[in-house]
């Protein structure tokens, strides 16, 4: 039985993943370039713009994470609620137990995963709708349990003056200088790292035997059994691997903005990074990444709609579900290879 | 504490009915339901309490608002987005699109102040050894009537019989010369207005905000999981168990514990039952 499934993968990937393969390569190595050389040397004397990428940044890194468990067919909304586990997890201990971030940021990804894999098994039972509105309910419930956390969290005061992220030395040597907050500098380079690491980590997830499970779990999962694949088994490590981008991203913000409230991440912040994946086109790696850059950039730009930010975003939803419901992306693809972009 | 569960219970049985029609006609669940009775309270609010409309005749008028909301939503977004959808996921990423786009509107035309409207009628009745406000017994006596007219419609008329049809088999529906478009139309309207009418009658208990629409579409989705999505007796029964949960728990326990446990309690509750307490095995 297994064997059907390896030969049946390499053949598929290789028909497909071909073209897929160098325009992705092409794309991020353009990518990298710009993150990492373009935009330090353009915008490298406006703080304020460094501060809007650096948001941009770690908001498509979580997108990211939505981006995996919509390829195993699941809306997930619960997005939200494993960004405020992980950013508090990293607030309690950076403030209470003075443990340094560079410890914090991957232990409140790994705490956000084990709940994210404790909560999901009996949630990932749950399909389609039932989903939703389960995970709907638990940003909800999240944000409610940090509300009445009393002295752990702090109840509706929120964690503040969480300590900037400090030194790093290895052999006696500084490798990364203390971060301060008047200075974005530093946090665009980690952000930008993450999301670096983040897309190629998800990248060669979705190009190996992993991506091709996960995409067959969306399609019909009786028949993923059927030629025994662990269903079950699949779906939690695909939730547990977006919990863990949320919390790191969540950690990444508390350190970045210094607080944490309860109302950091409520359900809008769940169905922003929805809209980001959406937008973008659920169909392909770069999705999130374009419709989050392409959101909050813009937004930050037109100061005068700020006000209508939320009432635009529900529009343009609905506007590109009517008119676009493959995304931007599926225009760039359509026109160059002249032909429909495959629905799988 | 038990008659505010049953007063509860029987107003929530309006909403979790509202999205019940709503996602057993069109498989479509409607995220905006909270939404749509945020607006009924807030339509109360306005023909009511500013400008002193009998409340009867401002019920009516939710009606009609929200049915005109349903009816241009199944319309304009969601019969175009399943005839060209190619996943799943796009009509409910829309029906949250849509959640949005209500509640910013809400925000931005009604602010974000708590709203209120005097007592309909005056009094408290005195039942053994508790109290009913006689405005409470109002609103529950509405629920009841709604709801049992509600049921009356969709078994005895030939709209009913059509709605019923279209949930159990669209394909056949069409077979027998029914207009699946308009009373598709028809049942999201009826769906909105419900949740609508749920707005206008709480209302007068609770007062309303633009934010509670998240809220109210949150217990709405509890009340048909627990009780089983697309089924009506299902609905009412989440709606009963929701609202005496809620009546006890604000009762015995401080703020917002109540809603903590009760998700919890949910959570646990699907993993023994995913399908709910009378739905169909599924998946």
């Amino acid at each position: 039985m297994d064997q059907a499934t390896d030969n049946r993968c390499p053949a598929t990937a290789g028909e497909a993943g071909g073209s897929l393969f160098s325009w992705q390569a092409l794309g991020f190595t353009g990518f990298l370039l710009l993150v990492f050389v373009g935009v330090p040397v353009t915008f490298g004397r406006l703080p304020y713009f460094i501060t809007v990428l650096t948001n941009a940044a770690v908001l498509s890194f979580i997108s990211l994470g939505v981006w995996i468990t919509f390829s195993i067919g699941r809306m997930n909304l619960a997005q939200g609620a494993f960004a405020l586990v992980g950013g508090y997890v990293t607030a309690i201990l950076a403030t209470r137990y003075g443990i340094s971030f560079w410890v914090c940021l991957p232990l409140s990804g790994l705490v956000s995963a084990v709940l994210g894999a404790l909560i999901g098994w009996p949630m990932l039972r749950l399909k389609g709708v039932y989903f939703a509105m389960t995970t709907l309910s638990l940003t909800e419930a999240i944000r409610l349990l940090a509300l009445n956390g009393g002295d752990v969290t702090k109840g509706a005061t929120g964690i503040v003056n969480v300590p900037p992220p400090g030194t790093i030395w290895i052999f006696g040597r500084m490798v990364v200088p203390p971060f301060s907050s008047a200075d974005p500098m530093p946090y665009y380079f980690l952000a930008a790292g993450m999301l670096a690491l983040g897309l190629v980590a998800v990248w060669r997830l979705s190009n190996s035997r992993l991506g091709w499970v996960f995409r067959s779990l969306r399609q019909n999962e009786d028949l993923a059994t059927s030629i025994g694949i662990n269903v079950a088994k699949y779906r939690v490590m695909a939730f547990s691997l977006c919990c863990f981008m949320a919390g790191t991203g969540g950690a990444f913000f508390v350190a970045f903005q210094q607080n944490i409230y309860p109302s950091t991440y409520t359900v809008a912040d769940s169905v922003n990074f929805l809209l980001y994946c959406f937008l973008g086109g659920l169909d392909y790696l770069f999705g999130p990444i374009v419709g989050a850059f392409l959101l909050v950039i813009s937004f930050e730009l037109l100061h005068a709609i700020q006000d209508y930010q939320a009432l635009i975003y529900g529009a343009l939803m609905i506007f590109c579900m009517l008119c676009l419901p493959n995304g931007i992306l599926s225009l760039r693809l359509r026109r160059f290879d002249g032909r429909r972009n495959p629905k799988a | 504490m038990l008659l505010n569960g049953v007063v509860l219970a029987v107003n929530y049985a309006l909403i979790a009915l509202g999205i019940t029609l709503i996602f057993s006609i069109m498989n479509i669940l409607n995220f905006a339901h909270g939404q749509m009775f945020m607006i009924g309270g807030f339509v109360v609010y306005y023909l009511y309490g500013l400008f002193g409309v009998n409340y009867f005749a401002s019920l009516v008028a939710v009606v009609a608002v929200l049915g005109v909301i349903g009816w241009c939503f199944e319309k304009f977004f969601f019969q175009r987005m399943r005839k060209m959808a190619t996943r799943e996921e796009n009509s409910m990423l829309l029906a949250v699109g849509t959640a949005l786009l209500l509640e910013n509107l809400a925000l931005s035309f009604f602010g974000e102040k708590q709203r209120g409207v005097p007592p309909v009628v005056s009094g408290v009745f005195k039942i053994g050894d508790a109290f009913l406000p006689a405005g409470r017994l109002l609103v529950m006596v509405l629920a009841l009537v709604l709801i049992v007219g509600l049921l009356l419609f969709v078994q005895y008329t030939k709209l009913g019989r059509a709605l019923r049809a279209l949930a159990q088999d669209r394909e056949v529906t069409y077979l027998m010369g029914v207009n699946v478009d308009r009373i598709a139309a028809l049942g999201f309207a009826l769906g909105a207005a419900l949740a609508g009418l749920a707005g206008g009658l709480l209302m007068t208990v609770f007062g309303i905000n633009s934010g509670v629409g998240t809220v109210y579409s949150i217990k709405a989705f509890i009340m048909i999981m627990i009780g089983g999505a697309g089924i009506v007796p299902g609905a009412i029964l989440g709606a009963v168990v929701l609202g005496f949960a809620e009546a006890i728990g604000y009762a015995l326990l401080p703020g917002s514990i109540t809603y903590l446990l009760i998700f919890v309690g949910l959570i646990v509750f699907l993993l023994f039952r995913p399908q709910g307490l009378m739905g169909k095995p599924w998946g």
